[in-house]
């Protein structure tokens, strides 16, 4: 390899390796990582929402199946801090928060965790954004952020 | 170097190889124009002629992504091997290593069209599929394995036979790839053998859904770079001599393919960053590494660049960037420049992209988003795609010693194909990453049926703009099966019956070292890697997994019944 080779192999490897710092810096400290892995005892076999703390702090138990979410609409004020628990019933599902980076997939005997804090005011559609047979297209869920 | 005179049976197995995989692409490109309809609300239902859009998808994925690639690599690879290992092939290996690649594709085929098979490409489990589906695929790639085998005793008594030479670089790449594609399929094949067809046959009763996706994403992703290599191939010792110039780096181009063998395979858990089961310190290695296979490829870049670049001062180029215009673009009979440069200028908005979905916790905003397909039709649907369609003509007209027949529509393929590439890619990226639209998803009967109750009107301008650019790529593909079908069936001009290809010189020619020359080291270090890196995924899986799921058909949530 001559030097300009050996300079352009550096330049690529500096590159690279400042790319992923930024990942580091997004997942670590600001807080945007990548869903929990949870071990649970058992697998929750209905969808609920409960309430830890009145207007501040609620848990999500999504379970996802042909061709719906359950439950399949979720109302929470406003400030408050949802705690996505995601599981699947029969086939793999996606469960997708448009316009947030809620982005996780629901495996049928798992179960998947991720947090978010809802500073907006709005309507969240969800929409299944993994294949899961013909009704596929038309599963999609709602979370109500009321004033 | 001159032709290679081949055999009456390695020629007839080359042209099916060549031409089988082209009649199913007209099949495949056809239900690629159908996606971009039914997405877009323009074909609003279920089916069209008869194919249902799940169907349709299925067999889009299978024949482009898995049927026309693979039975390529082997094909290039049986003439790359033939052409400069001087050797004629073994007659048992070869007619094998069709039969079983022409038969699975059959079955997988006859699966697909009768509709027991819409399960997609990525196999996506406890869906299920006829067992034929599975069992045609997993002899297709056995068909493929047998071909290597075939290569490796060439291979060694070449070695035997000279003894100071250098392996030609194109051999040593195909060699490669065909490492990385032995062990990443191997995995696949133990999904299918293990758990997706005795599952199917009713023979087990339930499986583990996650292990499945941790087992189909160990071969899912180092299949793309067995898509990508013979492309890279022809980067690295075609397209250079086209241009007229000679490779940059001998040593760069063997240095990049042994670098592909450690780091093609234990990155595929950044298909399942949004997964549970498996935890965030594997997903984390996982992304390093995948940013380290990104290395190779802007060497790639570099050497590549810097070949042509060599070329252009060749043609006569005086200043600092003018060498990129005294390229053979436009000459109709160096066509393989054209299908080469195009590929190389749509890989790179594809491999820029690839680094978004890499970047771990990044990927939350695109994760199976329109995005996704958008990035993967610049790759495999770019370098990749071009290389094959300009590869395969050129084979056709050795093998059977024609004069291609439409110059003209032949040199406007990779340009047509180019710019609807580039709309088709910008509707479904911006689709995916500014407004949320789903990927394979059927939108049309709900998102954007107007009058629907689930109607969304801001997906309509970026499907409307893939429709356009898929428009522009069928037409490009219809241009190049005119092409094709024209030269085939046209009065051969010479006796043909011989593989050749145009041969890169390299401009810095190292010397032969004999232990860094050899691919079996690199072979043994990657299978360490794999195993550190897919030791705690697998696990990972096996422990998270508290139920195993029965099987559902992708038409009922009701469990089936054997």
């Amino acid at each position: 390899m001559d030097k300009s080779e050996k300079t352009a192999l550096t330049l690529g490897l500096i590159f690279i390796t400042f790319l992923f710092f930024l990942v580091l810096i997004l997942s670590k400290a600001l807080g945007q990582d990548v869903p929990e892995c949870i071990t649970p005892e058992t697998i929750f076999e209905s969808g609920e929402l409960v309430t830890i703390e009145e207007g501040k702090h609620y848990q999500l138990k999504s379970v996802g199946r042909m061709w719906t979410f359950e439950p399949a609409e979720v109302v929470i004020p406003v400030g408050s801090e949802l705690e996505i628990f995601l599981t699947a019933k029969d086939v793999v599902h996606g469960f997708y928060l448009r316009g947030t980076n809620v982005n996780m997939m629901a495996v049928p005997g798992t179960i998947n965790y991720k947090t978010m804090k809802f500073t907006k005011p709005g309507i969240y559609p969800i929409y299944c954004h993994e294949y899961c047979g013909s009704g596929h297209q038309f599963m999609k869920g709602v979370i109500k952020v009321t004033q | 170097m001159e032709a290679f005179k081949i055999n009456k049976s390695s020629k007839i197995i080359l042209l099916i190889e060549i031409i089988f995989p082209i009649v199913l692409l007209i099949l495949g490109i056809y239900n690629g124009l159908l996606q971009t309809l039914y997405r877009s609300g323009i074909i609003h239902g279920n089916s069209f002629l008869g194919i249902e859009y799940y169907q349709g998808l299925t067999l889009h994925g299978v024949i482009n992504a898995v049927v026309l690639t693979t039975f390529f690599a082997v094909a290039f690879g049986n003439a790359l091997m033939m052409f400069y290992l001087r050797k004629q092939l073994n007659k048992f290996t070869n007619i094998l290593s069709v039969v079983l690649m022409v038969g699975g594709t059959l079955m997988a085929a006859l699966a697909m069209l009768s509709g027991k098979a819409s399960v997609l490409y990525t196999f996506y489990a406890p869906l299920m599929a006829h067992p034929a589906f599975y069992l045609g695929l997993a002899l297709a790639v056995v068909g493929s394995w047998v071909a290597f085998f075939g290569w490796i005793p060439l291979y060694t008594s070449w070695r035997k036979e000279n003894p100071d030479k250098k392996t030609p670089l194109a051999v040593w790449g195909m060699l490669s790839n065909f490492i990385i594609w032995f062990f990443a399929s191997a995995s696949v094949a133990v999904e299918i053998l293990f758990f997706l067809l005795p599952w199917s046959l009713g023979w087990i009763e339930g499986i583990n859904v996650e292990l499945t996706r941790t087992l189909f994403w160990f071969f899912g992703h180092p299949l793309v770079y067995f898509w990508l290599l013979p492309a890279y191939i022809m980067y690295y010792t075609i397209l250079p001599q086209v241009a007229g110039g000679k490779l940059y780096s001998d040593k760069a181009g063997r240095l990049v393919f042994a670098l592909f063998i450690i780091l093609s395979i234990p990155i595929g858990t950044h298909h399942q960053f949004m997964e549970p089961g498996i935890e965030k310190g594997y997903k984390l290695i996982h992304s390093i590494l995948t940013f380290g296979v990104a290395i190779p490829s802007l060497l790639t870049a570099f050497t590549v660049a810097a070949s042509l670049e060599y070329a252009g001062r060749k043609n006569g180029a005086k200043g600092l960037l003018d060498w990129m215009f005294k390229l053979p673009y436009f000459d109709k009979n160096k066509y393989l420049f054209a299908y080469g440069i195009i590929g190389l200028l749509i890989f790179i908005r594809g491999g820029a992209g690839g680094i978004v979905n890499a970047s771990y916790s990044l990927n939350a905003t695109v994760h199976n988003t329109g995005w996704i397909p958008g990035h993967f039709h610049l790759t495999v649907g770019g370098p990749v795609f071009l290389a094959i369609l300009g590869l395969s003509l050129y084979m056709i007209t050795k093998i059977l010693g024609k004069e291609v027949k439409y110059k003209t529509l032949n040199l406007m393929v990779p340009y047509f194909w180019f710019v609807g590439l580039m709309i088709f890619s910008t509707g479904l990226k911006m689709g995916g990453l500014e407004y949320g639209e789903p990927r394979r998803t059927n939108m049309g009967l709900s998102y954007l049926n107007m009058g629907g109750d689930s109607f969304e009107p801001f997906w309509l301008f970026t499907t409307l703009t893939t429709v356009m650019g898929g428009i522009i790529m069928t037409i490009a593909a219809i241009f190049y099966f005119i092409t094709f079908f024209g030269t085939l069936f046209s009065k051969s001009v010479n006796e043909g019956g011989v593989v050749e290809f145009p041969v890169a010189e390299a401009y810095h020619d190292e010397p032969n070292i004999k232990p860094v020359n050899k691919l079996l080291p690199w072979a043994i270090a990657a299978l360490l890697i794999i195993a550190a890196a897919y030791y705690g995924p697998i696990k990972n899986t096996l422990d998270n997994t508290l139920t195993k799921s029965p099987t559902y058909l992708p038409s009922s949530p009701v469990p089936h019944t054997h």
